[in-house]
């Protein structure tokens, strides 16, 4: 099923895409300035004797304060992508900027250490960089609310559930100060239900602090329900085959006929794409 | 507000129901009873077959009075234990395998950090260590007389040499097998240098140093008694008291002396697996549903 161009407005290329929001913003009379952008971005890895193209020439900007989804089958770059923005691989060629903003990341895994207590776990982020002992304890007390975790400071991670797990992970990510946030199919893990209940608090966390997020999911339903823009990449090597933006008009089910709508329009783009790789 | 409602009902009810108190003492009886009566019945296994061998009168060993039966053996450890030099040889033994472990310790230490974190280092020694594990200890000891005489030190070279490599080893093996994930996490966190090794990377290779550290001693418990037989020296000890006992064939005192090594190292061996099991249970790694 196809939505009208009312809701959602055509695949266009990136640099037109961007070139446009800009464009937009100016007539707003406000100018949000890039928190992440890409120009032209390639990462080749070698693998032996050939050379694998994970990404090939990507560019496009996340505004501050946006939440941008990335979506793409298998192959499609998405965690080298985020590897890349997070500074801990470097592009073969191109440019990868920040513009000097903190960035975290939280994986698909937890990956909390499974030494440390969930309050611990987000201490240690604070003391990495630097956060003064006095200050430490209210803050982990303050972050653990935020993820509505209170009470839970002195579990070990294994004795938490899995979306329990990953908010802490959340909290730990927070506790860096970040100003972006990458999430690299955080939610993947976890059954729909939690995963529901989680994107509402993802919600409600980043309108509290002005997050930046670029959100990578191989889930249309989820990028149509988290984003304000949707960013589809092809598979090997990664382009940007489509962008599609996502009015905001009062708050966003994951049932709702809207997330469907654009949900169908990201599924039929994909399959095209997968399609190009069946013959 | 409905969503944290539902979302606190969802973590209760995945936390799960609390544990039940009250019977504790009763479960804990339940426990040991359930670990102790295999071994109860290992040892009435073998005694039962002593006690066979005793009475077939093998060779006419028990008619000569060369073999005796298990009955005589408690009372002579209790005699060893009360009148003879059994606790002075303890002492001297236990003292030796303390500053031989501990001497292995350090020196493991510093080799398994040494090699894991300088390449060329990790490719010229590390299979040297894994090497040096195999070697039997006791083909060490005519190099050891040679170099350190019929001497203490002669005996703590090799138990040195018997347990460090083991000590080594589980370090290097810890750091290797750091999850990448935590590392990525650790790097994203901004750990840098000592930190990430003093935050992540020795916490994360904790139970792998538990673990040689644990085969370390068992290495450093048979050099240490290998040593003490083979190296001519003065004084009581455990290794002493068996070559006394052996050349006046006084088949009692051999087993019960072999009996108080046997214990000794299990004690400690046991030391080690609880740590273990402190460990994986902090971690999260032992599976209620398997019993471990």
């Amino acid at each position: 099923m196809r939505v009208s161009d009312q809701q959602v407005t055509p695949p266009v290329h990136a640099q037109g895409a961007s070139a446009r929001g800009a464009a937009e913003a100016t007539a707003n009379g406000m100018k949000p300035a890039d928190a992440v952008s890409l120009i032209d971005v390639s990462k080749a890895y070698s693998t032996g004797r050939s050379q694998l193209l994970a990404l090939d020439k990507v560019s496009f900007a996340v505004r501050d304060g946006e939440f941008v989804c990335i979506i793409g089958a298998s192959g499609c770059g998405k965690s080298t992508l985020l590897n890349v923005v997070a500074g801990l691989d470097q592009p073969t060629s191109g440019s990868v900027s920040t513009a000097g903003r903190r960035v975290g990341l939280m994986f698909q895994e937890p990956a909390l250490f499974p030494w440390l207590t969930a309050g611990r776990n987000i201490d240690l982020a604070l003391r990495a960089r630097g956060v003064p002992k006095a200050e430490r304890q209210e803050k982990v007390a303050e972050l653990l609310q935020t993820v509505r975790l209170t009470g839970f400071g002195d579990k070990r991670p294994h004795e938490l559930s899995g979306g329990m797990r990953q908010r802490v992970a959340l909290a730990r990510a927070l506790a860096q100060d970040a100003d972006v946030l990458l999430m690299d199919e955080p939610f993947g893990a976890l059954d729909a239900m939690t995963r529901d209940l989680l994107h509402d608090e993802l919600e409600r966390i980043c309108s509290e602090r002005t997050l930046t997020v670029l959100f990578v999911t191989h889930n249309v339903r989820e990028a149509a329900r988290l984003g304000d823009r949707v960013i589809v990449l092809s598979s090997r090597p990664g382009r940007v085959i489509g962008e599609y933006l996502v009015p905001r008009s009062g708050p966003r089910r994951i049932d709702s006929p809207q997330v469907a709508g654009i949900a169908a329009t990201l599924t039929d783009r994909l399959r095209e794409e997968m399609g190009r790789h069946g013959n | 507000m409905a969503t944290d409602q539902a979302l606190l009902g969802l973590d209760n009810l995945e936390a799960g129901p609390e544990e039940q108190a009250g019977s504790r003492a009763s479960r804990m009886a339940r426990t040991a009873w359930t670990k102790s009566w295999p071994k109860l019945l290992a040892i009435a296994l073998v005694l039962g077959l002593w006690q066979l061998f005793y009475l077939s009168n093998f060779r006419g060993d028990t008619a000569s009075g060369l073999v005796k039966g298990p009955g005589t053996v408690l009372p002579n450890l209790w005699d060893q234990l009360m009148h003879g030099q059994l606790k002075l040889a303890i002492g001297t033994t236990l003292e030796r395998a303390v500053v031989g472990y501990g001497l292995s310790l350090v020196i493991g230490v510093i080799i398994g950090a040494a090699v894991s974190r300088i390449p060329p280092l990790r490719a010229a020694v590390g299979s040297i260590i894994t090497g040096l594990q195999t070697m039997p200890s006791i083909a060490w000891f005519p190099l050891a007389i040679i170099l350190f005489g019929g001497s203490n030190a002669a005996i703590l070279f090799v138990v040195v040499l018997g347990s460090a490599p083991s000590i080594a080893n589980g370090m290097i093996a810890g750091v290797d097998y750091t999850p990448p994930i935590l590392l990525r996490a650790g790097k994203v966190m901004g750990l840098r240098g000592p930190a990430l090794y003093r935050h992540l990377i020795l916490p994360a290779s904790l139970p792998a140093f538990v673990a040689g550290m644990k085969q370390a001693w068992a290495f450093a418990w048979r050099s240490l008694m290998a040593g003490e037989l083979v190296v001519p020296l003065a004084g009581a000890s455990l290794g002493v008291l068996l070559n006394t006992y052996q050349q006046a064939l006084d088949f009692t005192s051999v087993v019960a002396v072999m009996i108080v090594i046997l214990i000794i190292g299990i004690i400690v061996d046991g030391l080690f697996s609880k740590a273990d099991l402190a460990i994986r249970n902090r971690w999260g790694l032992l599976d209620p549903a398997l019993g471990t």
